[in-house]
C-alpha cells in the first residue's frame, strides 16, 4: 500500500467489468457493455458504463438541452451569428432576466422572455435530475444522503432565481445566465444591499464553505497518511478500530486536542457541505425582502464595530442643496 | 519510495498554465499605501511600473516668457474679440501662442483656427470651438473651484493643456455607444451590457455609463439603500442599475489611477465616513455633466461630420478627459499661475471702451 504515499492516484484495479446489482423490474435497463479507459483510471475508476438513462434522466437531459440551446443561441445572436466573436466573447455574453418594468409578468421574448423560458427548462432539468438521483440511490438499496445534499444546492439555486424574485415582485432581481455577467451580478447584489459581508447568514455560509474544504483536506490527508496501516478500510474501522484509526485519532488529539471518528468525520463533512448553501440561501432570501442594507443593519445591532475617525468630517454635498458648486 | 519526475512536473505545469490563462494578471511589484484606520483595508494600491510610464505624459511644457506690461487692450487693435476682452495686446499674443503649443497641430500653428488672410473671421469651426473652450476654462476656474481647486492651493485649476496635451482633440473623449451590430428579430438583446468593454475595465457591465450618467437627464448614481430595513418606496434602484453605477465607478477608478478606497469607506460605499476625496469627486461628476450639456453637446452643430460620433453626437468629456490616469490632472502642478488669464476675466480699466462681458455669464444659451 506504499503507493498511497504519492500525491496522485497510483493504483488501477484491473478486474472483469462489473454490471451492478440486479435492477428492480421496470421499462429501463442498463445499456451498453462496459469498457475501460486507462486515463480515467488516473483520476477515478477505469470502468465506464453500463449506462442507465431512465424516464427522469431522459426528461432531464431534454430539458437541460433546451435550456442550454436557448441560452447559447441568444448569446450567439447577440454577436450577430458570428462564430468567431461567439467564441472570443463567450465569457462576457449572457441571457439577461427581464427589466424591472415587467415585474412578474411575462415579458416579450427579447426583453427577458427567453430568460424566463430558459429558467423554466433549466429548473425542470435540475429537479428531474434530483428525482433520478433519489430513485437510483433507492434502486441500489442505498441511503439518499447524496440526493439531499444536492437538494441543498437546489435550494440556493431556487432562492436566487425563483423564490426571492417572487418575494421582491420582479424577475429582474434574478441572476443572468452568463459567465462574467453572473459574477458581476453577484458583486452588484452585494453593493446594492449595503455589503453582503455584514449578512450573518452569508458569514455562516462562508464558514461552512471554507470549513468544508478544510474538513475535506483534513480527512483525505488523514486517511491517505494512515493507508500504510490499513486506514483505507475506513468504514470497517468505524467499529473495528485498527492501528490506523488509533494513530489517526492520536495524531489529531496531539495536534488539536480532539479528534473525529471514522464515522463522525463523514457526518461533519456532509453537514458542512449541506449547510453552506442552506444558510447562504436563507441569507439571500432575507436580502431586500427583510433587510435592505446589511451594513446599516450590522451597525444597528452591534455586529459592525465603530472605528476611530481619521478623516475630517465629510458632508454629503448632495444635502447642501446647491449652496456651493 | 520511488519519486517519479512526471508526478512533480505535471502539477507544476498545471499551475503555470493557470497563471498564464488568467489574462489580467498584473506583474508585481504592487505597493500599497495606508490611507485610513489600520486593519480596514483603507489602502491605495499602486504599481510603480505603471506610475513610471505615466510620468512623462504629465510633465507640463515650459511656460512662455511673461507678457510685457503696459500694452493697450487687445480690443483696441483686434476685431471680433468676444471673450478675451480683458487682455492687453501682449497678453493676447502670449496666450494665443500658448494655445498653438497646447492644441494646434505642429504644422499648422495659427492657421489651425484662424483664416490667415483675416484673423478676425470665424470661418473655421476650430475657432468657434476654441472660443467656447476659453469660456469653458474660465467658467470652470471661476465657478467650479469645488472641484478644480478643491485643494485651495494657489494656481489650482485647469488650462487648455490639462485636457489637450498638445493634441487638437484630447485623447480621452467619448461618444454615445450604439453597441455592436446585433441580429434583427426577437433574440440576442444585450441590454446595453455583456461586452468586453474597455471603458468599464473589461467587465460585462453596462458599456456606456457616460450617456446614462454624464449627460442631460442623468440617472441617479446612488443605488444603496439608505435605511437598514426596507422602507416602502424609499429605494427603488435595482441590480441592473447597480451594475451601471459600478461601470461608472470603474471609469472613475481607471481615469484617476486609484482604487475604490481612494474615495470610499471600505466597509460601506454609501457611508460618508471616509476620505474627503469623495466629496470632490461628487462635484466633479456634477461639473462633467454641465461641461457636456452646456458646452460640448451644443458644439456638435458647429463640428464637421468627421468629429462626430457614430450616432452623430458631439465628442464629450468624462473624468479621464482631464485626469488621464492621474489622481490630479498633471499631478496638480499649478499651471494656472503661469497663465492667470485663464482663471477668469480681469477687471477691465474703465478708460477702455469695452463693455462688461455679458456673454461669459450664461454661455449655455448661445451656440
Amino acid at each position: 500500500m506504499i503507493e498511497y504515499q504519492n500525491i496522485l492516484t497510483r493504483v488501477q484495479v484491473k478486474a472483469p467489468a462489473y454490471p451492478g446489482v440486479p435492477l428492480p423490474s421496470g421499462p429501463w435497463r442498463r445499456e451498453g457493455p462496459p469498457f475501460f479507459v486507462y486515463w480515467l483510471g488516473k483520476i477515478g475508476d477505469t470502468q465506464v458504463g453500463p449506462f442507465y438513462i431512465g424516464t427522469t434522466g431522459l426528461a432531464s437531459l431534454i430539458c437541460g438541452f433546451i435550456a442550454i440551446e436557448i441560452i447559447g443561441l441568444n448569446m450567439w445572436a447577440s454577436v450577430n451569428w458570428d462564430i468567431v466573436q461567439f467564441v472570443r466573447q463567450l465569457p462576457w455574453l449572457a441571457l439577461e432576466p427581464p427589466s424591472p418594468k415587467h415585474g412578474l409578468h411575462i415579458p416579450p421574448l427579447n426583453e427577458g422572455g427567453w430568460w424566463l423560458m430558459a429558467g423554466f427548462f433549466l429548473t425542470a432539468s435540475i429537479l428531474l435530475w434530483w428525482v433520478r438521483m433519489y430513485r437510483r440511490a433507492r434502486a441500489l438499496g442505498m441511503g439518499t444522503h447524496t440526493a439531499w445534499a444536492f437538494a441543498a444546492a437546489i435550494w440556493l439555486y431556487l432562492v436566487l432565481g425563483f423564490f426571492r424574485p417572487i418575494a421582491m415582485g420582479s424577475w429582474s432581481e434574478a441572476v443572468p445566465f452568463g459567465i462574467f455577467p453572473h459574477l458581476d451580478w453577484t458583486a452588484a447584489f452585494s453593493i446594492r444591499y449595503g455589503n453582503l459581508f455584514y449578512n450573518p447568514f452569508h458569514m455562516l455560509s462562508i464558514a461552512f464553505l471554507y470549513g468544508a474544504t478544510l474538513l475535506f483536506a483534513m480527512h483525505a490527508g488523514t486517511v491517505l497518511s494512515v493507508a500504510r496501516f490499513g486506514g483505507d478500510r475506513e468504514l470497517e474501522q468505524i467499529t473495528d478500530r485498527g492501528t490506523a484509526s488509533e494513530r489517526a485519532a492520536l495524531f489529531w488529539r496531539w495536534t488539536m486536542g480532539f479528534n473525529a471518528t471514522m464515522e463522525s468525520i463523514h457526518r461533519w463533512a456532509w453537514w458542512f457541505a449541506v449547510l453552506c448553501p442552506l444558510t447562504g440561501g436563507i441569507g439571500i432570501l432575507l436580502t431586500g425582502t427583510v433587510v435592505d442594507n446589511w451594513y446599516l443593519w450590522a451597525l444597528k445591532h452591534g455586529v459592525a464595530p465603530p472605528y476611530p475617525m481619521v478623516f475630517p468630517e465629510v458632508i454629503d454635498p448632495a444635502t447642501l442643496g446647491g449652496v456651493a458648486k | 519510495m520511488r519519486t517519479n519526475l512526471r508526478d512533480i512536473l505535471a502539477p507544476l505545469a498545471a499551475l503555470l498554465a493557470a497563471v498564464l490563462l488568467t489574462g489580467c494578471w498584473e506583474r508585481p511589484p504592487v505597493t500599497s499605501v495606508q490611507n485610513g484606520y489600520r486593519g480596514l483595508g483603507m489602502v491605495g494600491v499602486y504599481n510603480p511600473r505603471t506610475l513610471e510610464t505615466q510620468m512623462p505624459g504629465n510633465a507640463i511644457p515650459a511656460a512662455l516668457p511673461e507678457a510685457a506690461p503696459g500694452a493697450p487692450l487687445g480690443t483696441t487693435v483686434y476685431k471680433n474679440i468676444q471673450v478675451l476682452k480683458d487682455l492687453s495686446l501682449t497678453e493676447h499674443v502670449r496666450l494665443m501662442t500658448a494655445f498653438t503649443l497646447w492644441v494646434a497641430p505642429k504644422d499648422q500653428g495659427c492657421a489651425y483656427c484662424h483664416d490667415l488672410a483675416d484673423f478676425s473671421l470665424d470661418t473655421k469651426y476650430t475657432k468657434v470651438v476654441a472660443r467656447r473652450m476659453i469660456q469653458l476654462t474660465r467658467d470652470l476656474n471661476t465657478n467650479w473651484k469645488s472641484h478644480v481647486a478643491s485643494s485651495g492651493a494657489p494656481g489650482a485649476g485647469v488650462t487648455c493643456h490639462t485636457c489637450h496635451r498638445g493634441q487638437p482633440v484630447p485623447a480621452n473623449i467619448w461618444f454615445t455607444d450604439p453597441g455592436p451590430k446585433s441580429v434583427k428579430g426577437p433574440a440576442g438583446g444585450r441590454n446595453g451590457q455583456n461586452l468586453p468593454a474597455a471603458a468599464v475595465g473589461l467587465t460585462s457591465m453596462a458599456y456606456d455609463p457616460f450617456t446614462t450618467f454624464l449627460t442631460g437627464k442623468p440617472e441617479q448614481i446612488r443605488v444603496i439603500a439608505p435605511t437598514a430595513l426596507p422602507v416602502s418606496g424609499a429605494s427603488t434602484r435595482n441590480i441592473m442599475q447597480t451594475e451601471a453605477t459600478y461601470s461608472l465607478m470603474f471609469h472613475l477608478s481607471s481615469a484617476l489611477g486609484v482604487n475604490c478606497t481612494y474615495c470610499h469607506n471600505s466597509r460601506s460605499f454609501a457611508s460618508w465616513e471616509g476620505p474627503p476625496q469623495r466629496a470632490f469627486a461628487w462635484y466633479g461628476i456634477q461639473m462633467v455633466r454641465e461641461i457636456n450639456t452646456a458646452y460640448l453637446e451644443p458644439l456638435g452643430k458647429a463640428l464637421p461630420a468627421k468629429r462626430l460620433g457614430p450616432t452623430g453626437d458631439a465628442p464629450k468629456a468624462n473624468c479621464a478627459t482631464c485626469h488621464q490616469g492621474a489622481f490630479k490632472p498633471l499631478y496638480g502642478v499649478p499651471q494656472l499661475l503661469d497663465y492667470p488669464e485663464l482663471a477668469g476675466p480681469k477687471a477691465i480699466p474703465v478708460t477702455s471702451a469695452a463693455v462688461p462681458d455679458a456673454a461669459r455669464k450664461k454661455p449655455a444659451a448661445k451656440s
